[in-house]
């Protein structure tokens, strides 16, 4: 904790969003309930395109939750309960109209653990196009795969084996093929729930990087308990404190001059 | 290792190292139990084992008996036409008698020693064995051939030293006489053991040394086709809605402990109900290893549901998150991701559920695949036996001879048993090389 405290005075956050950028994801009003137990509260939360937003609170806070109801991974347990208005570039997600299988593949999604398929390198990145059929043909699904892992900044560690499994690699490339899995199926949004949570600070090192040239092209959102994390990669962080998001705002103030105590708190590394 | 430097405190007193010491005793007592329990159940398997080896192996030898008969052709085809069929109905007991009273004239006058001179061959053996080769070489008639028959069950009793031969002659089914003719066959090279084919290539014989268990291992296989074929898809099937698709309410509540329930069903009911429903109610055939399969798939459905749904289960989540992840429809994250991974335990659980098939005996009673079937079924329609209930059959027969072959039935039960259990650690490790 203190360690984190630390890192945030050293470097001074200075992430900012554009004013110009374009509001890529909009929720409003957002409640969860996990059959009789209420876990977010009331949420609206407003994600730039080509910037990281990062989400960062106290453990059960509810801040994973809210990331997994911008691709509907919510729909998987049984128990789950979503209202709420979540806009997608304007287009409601919870529509009925908008298939969820559909909708994963515009908002990809990494996780917390490392979690590459049991199959070799080149099918992990190659499964998402597969099953969309984007690749026109077996040299066009090689392109896709190899552009992947070239911007997972992976590619020149496995080009020459990616005939091997996938779970054979160390925990930081395992991360980054399936942020290279992610990005085979060319989302629009990348979903990132604490991705370097089980990484060394190297590993950790390369994704942050790897995130700042991903935002580029990508609108990102990440769920981080590290709070130096949210610092160096975001532009916008938001503060979620039991299911309700208490402050939102630029990177750079919320670090420097957060509105409500609680933020204040669990910054100074009082609380979480 | 306490040393006089160490600080005294909780953990460090006399009666801190009398608690470690006693913590230590009790683990040692648990492993003692343990390993006695080990030891004790390997002596269990290994006692079975030299019991049911001891007595069966020998069934894997067979005594013959060399005869000179000669193919009269009065007695096979007194027409000269040449014609199999007619060659089949020939007098081949009356050939076979000539040739073993030529063979002991001295014993051809007396109608007793006569009688027990015959009891040294196996009557119905060698009239077979003579009417194969006929028909097998129809040109021979009318030569004298030299034949190797079965002896006797008793005479390869005997000779196996299953019979004590001190006790009086009244008493034992072999005669003073019998013997003698029999050492004096053995002193003349006529007399001869040899493996037993007729084991493993006849069908059930009312003759211990002419039965076989080839109908019942061939209804076995038919009988375990089916039961795969119908339980390995449908048990997949069913684990896999059940599983991941079924909403979880109290009617899938109901469904599961119902499962669980028919797991414990004594096998025996599904045989009534097998009789019930699919003789009685559908007609089909009486016997048939169709039906016999069908009744041991309803029995093997169960465990294959619980070992799919088992193996499902242990499948880390994270797998179906990332596949879902990417936009993968549900039943494609199971089809791609989950099933292969849950693979080898599905294949062991349902080899388990084959392999108790296989020694099934009560439900095969129910429906009729008890009856004595002297020809290799050719369908799965057509009448047939199984190993566990042509074990059942021959230990239940009078004669000493089956004893050993009630033995080598299971030891080549067994066999099979070994095998299926040898192709689910290969396909295990086929499937988990996998990485």
């Amino acid at each position: 904790m203190s360690e984190q405290a630390e890192g945030v005075r050293m470097s001074r956050p200075v992430g900012r969003v554009d004013e110009r950028a374009s509001v890529k994801i909009a929720a409003r009003g957002v409640n969860l309930w996990y059959g009789d137990k209420q876990a977010l509260f009331s949420v609206d939360l407003d994600i730039p395109d080509n910037h990281v937003t990062a989400m960062i609170g106290p453990s059960g806070c509810g801040k994973s939750t809210f990331l997994r109801c911008l691709n509907r991974m919510n729909d998987t347990i049984d128990s789950a309960r979503v209202q709420g208005d979540i806009r997608l570039d304007g287009q409601d997600i919870y529509a009925k109209s908008i298939d969820p299988v559909q909708l994963r593949a515009r908002v990809g999604m990494v996780f917390q653990k490392p979690n590459p398929f049991p199959k070799s390198i080149y099918e992990n990145v190659a499964y998402g196009p597969r099953i969309h059929g984007i690749a026109a043909g077996k040299k066009a699904l090689d392109e896709i795969v190899v552009t992947s892992l070239k911007k997972a900044g992976l590619w020149d560690e496995v080009k020459d084996r990616l005939d091997e499994p996938g779970t054979g690699l160390s925990g930081g490339q395992q991360q980054r093929l399936c942020i290279a899995r992610a990005i085979a199926v060319n989302p629009e949004v990348i979903l990132m729930d604490e991705p370097c949570s089980a990484l060394d600070p190297i590993a950790t090192d390369r994704i942050e990087q790897l995130i700042l040239e991903l935002k580029e092209n990508y609108c990102i959102a990440i769920v981080t308990h590290s709070m130096s994390q949210a610092a160096r990669v975001s532009q916008r962080t938001a503060f979620f404190h039991l299911g309700v998001l208490v402050e939102m705002g630029d990177t750079a103030d919320i670090f420097t001059n957060p509105q409500d105590p609680r933020t204040q708190d669990y910054i100074t590394g009082r609380f979480g | 290792m306490a040393s006089t430097e160490v600080k005294t405190g909780i953990h460090t007193s006399p009666e801190a190292a009398r608690r470690l010491a006693r913590r230590y005793r009790q683990e040692a007592f648990f492993q003692f139990m343990g390993l006695i329990a080990i030891v004790l159940a390997l002596s269990a398997l290994a006692w079975l084992m030299a019991s049911i080896f001891g007595t069966g192996l020998s069934a894997f030898r067979q005594h013959e008996v060399q005869i000179t008969a000669s193919l009269d052709p009065e007695l096979i085809d007194p027409e000269r036409t040449g014609d199999p069929e007619v060659m089949r109905r020939g007098d081949y007991r009356t050939i076979l008698q000539r040739a073993i009273y030529d063979r002991f004239p001295e014993a051809a006058d007396d109608r007793k020693l006569r009688l027990q001179l015959m009891e040294v061959y196996s009557v119905a053996g060698g009239t077979g064995f003579l009417r194969d080769f006929v028909l097998d070489n129809p040109g021979r008639v009318g030569d004298t051939v030299t034949l190797w028959i079965p002896a006797s069950d008793d005479v390869d009793q005997m000779l196996k030293g299953k019979f004590d031969l001190d006790v009086p002659q009244e008493l034992r089914k072999v005669t003073d006489v019998q013997i003698a003719w029999v050492r004096e066959l053995q002193a003349s090279g006529e007399l001869r053991a040899s493996f037993n084919k007729i084991l493993f290539l006849n069908t059930d014989s009312r003759d211990p040394e002419l039965a076989g268990v080839a109908a019942a291992v061939v209804g076995s296989f038919y009988a375990l086709l089916v039961t795969f074929v119908l339980s390995f898809p449908m048990g997949v099937a069913a684990a896999i809605y059940l599983e991941e698709f079924a909403p979880k309410n109290r009617f899938t509540d109901f469904i599961e402990v119902n499962i669980n329930n028919l797991a414990a069903v004594p096998s025996i009911v599904f045989g009534l109900l097998g009789l019930a429903v699919f003789l009685n109610f559908f007609g089909l055939p009486r016997s048939a290893p169709l039906v016999g399969g069908m009744v041991l798939a309803l029995m093997t459905l169960p465990t294959i549901i619980i070992a799919t749904r088992a193996s499902l289960k242990a499948v880390p989540p994270s797998i179906r998150e990332g596949a879902l992840g990417v936009g993968a429809s549900k039943l494609q994250s199971i089809y791609h991701h989950v099933l292969p991974l849950a693979m080898p335990g599905i294949l062991t659980g349902t080899i388990i559920g084959m392999a108790q098939a296989l020694g099934e005996t009560a439900p095969l009673l129910m429906i009729g695949m008890v009856a004595f079937v002297t020809q290799i079924p050719e369908s799965i329609t057509t009448p047939a036996s199984a190993l566990p209930v042509q074990v059942f059959l021959w230990s239940d027969s009078p004669e000493r001879a089956w004893e050993e072959r009630t033995s080598a039935a299971i030891i080549i039960l067994l066999g099979f048993l070994t095998l299926m259990n040898l192709v689910a650690v290969l396909l295990r490790s086929r499937f988990e090389r996998r990485w």
